[in-house]
């Protein structure tokens, strides 16, 4: 494996502005190594190859005229595939969307275009990012690098996994329930939900308006806060942008120890349910962030406990709101019915049945009945107020605590197949991560290590709204105390990966 | 909401334009009774004096001014339309026959 993808967004960064390589080789070395092991991991699903070399010449020749440039100029990138990128496929891994071309660019990707980041391809995920596990994807799963037999966590597996298997540095996600942090827990990688607001919704292909949030996929803290403080910021474009700046994520970095610094777990977010091996390797994360100066104290936040049923009613309610829009008509796929009448409608239904997936039909059908007359007060209603519980039970724990903390996910990556025919206990992955969305608060998902089962355990801590750097703060300290224990980062400790010899490289 | 039974199935189903073969009703109907059962105590845990929360950060909405912009070309916002013509998409008839 090349140097050049094992380096990290930041060291290739200095390398790029030391002029000691060059955006074309940087880019190349990933495009092969993708050609090498993506057909194990099938972290993607669009390679970019053109348009990326494209943009990294680009950036070369403007580095070599002495233009003034973004630091991730050159640094290469991956896009998870509900992101419109104009000019390239964009599906949601559905089958209603297979080879569409988007005319326009989300805010995020113009951001990415601007600051020269070329865009190695689109990343596999749960369709319409409905899932935990990628199996949900209508070109097949996406397998995690620390075990190709497990999944790489979901909806965002193929970035969480793309950055894990070396194919990318950087990665962006999408966070509904925990589609970036709960992939990163599993695959041994970071990932941020911003707080709700803070990065642009423009051009996400929305699943639930209220709760979705894109943020950075990377392999360490710092990386994340670069990429973080590229993308974040106002958007006139989306109403519910925040209107401050963001920025501080990457001196919060920089900090040293936790002194002063109140940690509060979250009682309701362990014990039963939690694998022992989870468990162990979050109290031991707890022990190394003590000794660095956090004082850790318990919190309860017992309406938590109907958080998941809240989410599991609020987000099909928007879902089957959202998707409304993929009727045959103006874009995607139109199927006609094979007898009948060709109307409209009778084309629409057609075209939905065949189009969507089971498990997409089956939140567009729960959130339609729940919004449906006679059903609205009491569940949608009753979600909603779950949801003030929930903020009132964060902002009572805030007093107590600056950062909260729990483990990512109550197990480790399990083995395709093994959940898929319980939504119930697909669902009850993101216990965790969903009480942060429905807030809209901040949170991030750093490796503590491996569990007893030799796969990787997400260590998650939560700010209050707009207090992001806290979460670099208290990510970044973890991190460099595990990786100076270890001697090394955690990823080298991944299985090396079957490799294909690719096209490109046997030409 | 346990009453998610196959009839319900397919009257949701057809409000949400979706075709469902009898097969696929049947088996979302075991599905969804099951998610359905744990979504119920939703409504048993909040009282009547808790406010809705149905975003979560409150945000006033703003205005921009009132400036042409340069929009989406035709073209453009035609590229993925499954059929169309003279500029327009073109879709199946959306009227009955006699109206």
């Amino acid at each position: 494996m090349s140097e050049l993808t094992t380096a990290t967004a930041a060291e290739l960064s200095q390398r790029l502005r030391a002029k000691e390589v060059s955006s074309v080789e940087v880019t190349e070395a990933h495009l092969e190594r993708i050609g090498q092991v993506d057909g194990a991991v099938h972290a993607f699903l669009h390679v970019n190859s053109e348009e990326a070399l494209a943009t990294a010449r680009d950036v070369d020749e403007r580095r070599a005229r002495g233009e003034e440039l973004h630091p991730l100029a050159g640094v290469p990138i991956a896009v998870k595939d509900v992101i419109v990128t104009k000019g390239q496929p964009t599906t949601a891994a559905s089958k209603m969307l297979e080879g569409w071309v988007p005319p326009y660019d989300a805010t995020i990707v113009e951001r990415l275009r601007a600051a020269g980041l070329p865009i190695l391809g689109k990343t596999n995920l749960d369709e319409f990012a409905m899932g935990s596990s990628t199996e949900h994807s209508a070109y097949g799963p996406t397998r995690n690098p620390w075990d190709l037999e497990r999944i790489p966590g979901g909806s965002g597996g193929g970035s969480a996994a793309a950055v894990a298997a070396f194919e990318a540095p950087l990665a962006i996600g999408t966070d509904t329930g925990g589609s970036i942090r709960q992939p990163a827990a599993v695959t041994g990688s970071v990932g941020i939900k911003p707080t709700y607001g803070g990065v642009s919704r423009y051009g996400l292909i929305a699943l639930a308006s209220s709760l979705d949030q894109a943020g950075p996929v990377s392999r360490t803290v710092l990386d994340s806060a670069l990429l973080h403080e590229l993308i974040g910021g106002h958007d006139p474009r989306d109403s519910t942008s925040l209107p401050d700046p963001v920025g501080g994520l990457v001196a919060a970095t920089e900090s040293l120890d936790l002194r002063g610094v109140r940690l509060g777990v979250v009682r309701e977010l362990g014990g039963e349910g939690y694998q022992p091996g989870v468990q162990a390797s979050f109290t031991a994360a707890l022990d190394l962030l003590r000794e660095a100066g956090a004082e850790v104290v318990e919190v309860s936040c017992p309406s938590f406990a109907y958080a998941l049923a809240a989410y599991y009613l609020i987000l099909p309610a928007e879902a089957s709101s959202n998707l409304a829009k993929f009727d045959g008509m103006r874009y995607g796929l139109r199927v006609e019915p094979s007898e009948g009448p060709l109307t409209a409608e009778r084309v629409m239904a057609a075209t939905r049945g065949a189009g969507f997936g089971d498990e997409v039909k089956r939140r567009i059908i729960l959130g339609t009945h729940a919004l449906s007359a006679g059903y609205f007060d009491a569940y949608y209603g009753s979600a909603q107020q779950v949801r003030t519980l929930i903020q009132r039970d964060f902002a009572a724990a805030f007093e107590q605590a600056d950062v909260l903390v729990s483990p990512t996910t109550p197990t480790t990556a399990f083995r395709f197949g093994e959940k898929l025919d319980d939504p119930m206990a697909m669902y009850l992955n993101d216990v965790a991560t969903i009480p942060a969305n429905l807030a809209g608060v901040p949170g991030i998902s750093v490796p503590s290590g491996l569990s007893d089962d030799g796969l990787p355990v997400g260590f998650q801590a939560l700010a209050p709204a707009q207090e992001d750097a806290r979460l670099y703060r208290v990510g970044a300290v973890l991190e460099r105390l595990l990786d100076e224990r270890r001697g090394h980062r955690l990823l080298a400790d991944a299985p090396s990966l079957p490799t294909t010899v690719s096209q490109e490289a046997a030409r | 909401m346990s009453t998610i039974n196959a009839a319900e199935v397919a009257r949701v189903a057809a409000l949400a334009r979706i075709d469902l073969t009898a097969e696929e009703v049947e088996r979302l109907a075991g599905e969804l009774g099951v998610i359905a059962d744990a979504v119920a105590q939703v409504s048993a845990a909040v009282g009547p004096d808790v406010p809705a929360t149905s975003h979560p950060i409150p945000l006033t909405n703003v205005m921009r001014d009132d400036v042409v912009e340069e929009p989406l070309p035709v073209a453009a916002a035609l590229s993925g339309a499954p059929q169309s013509e003279d500029g327009q998409f073109l879709v199946p008839q959306i009227l009955g026959e006699d109206a």
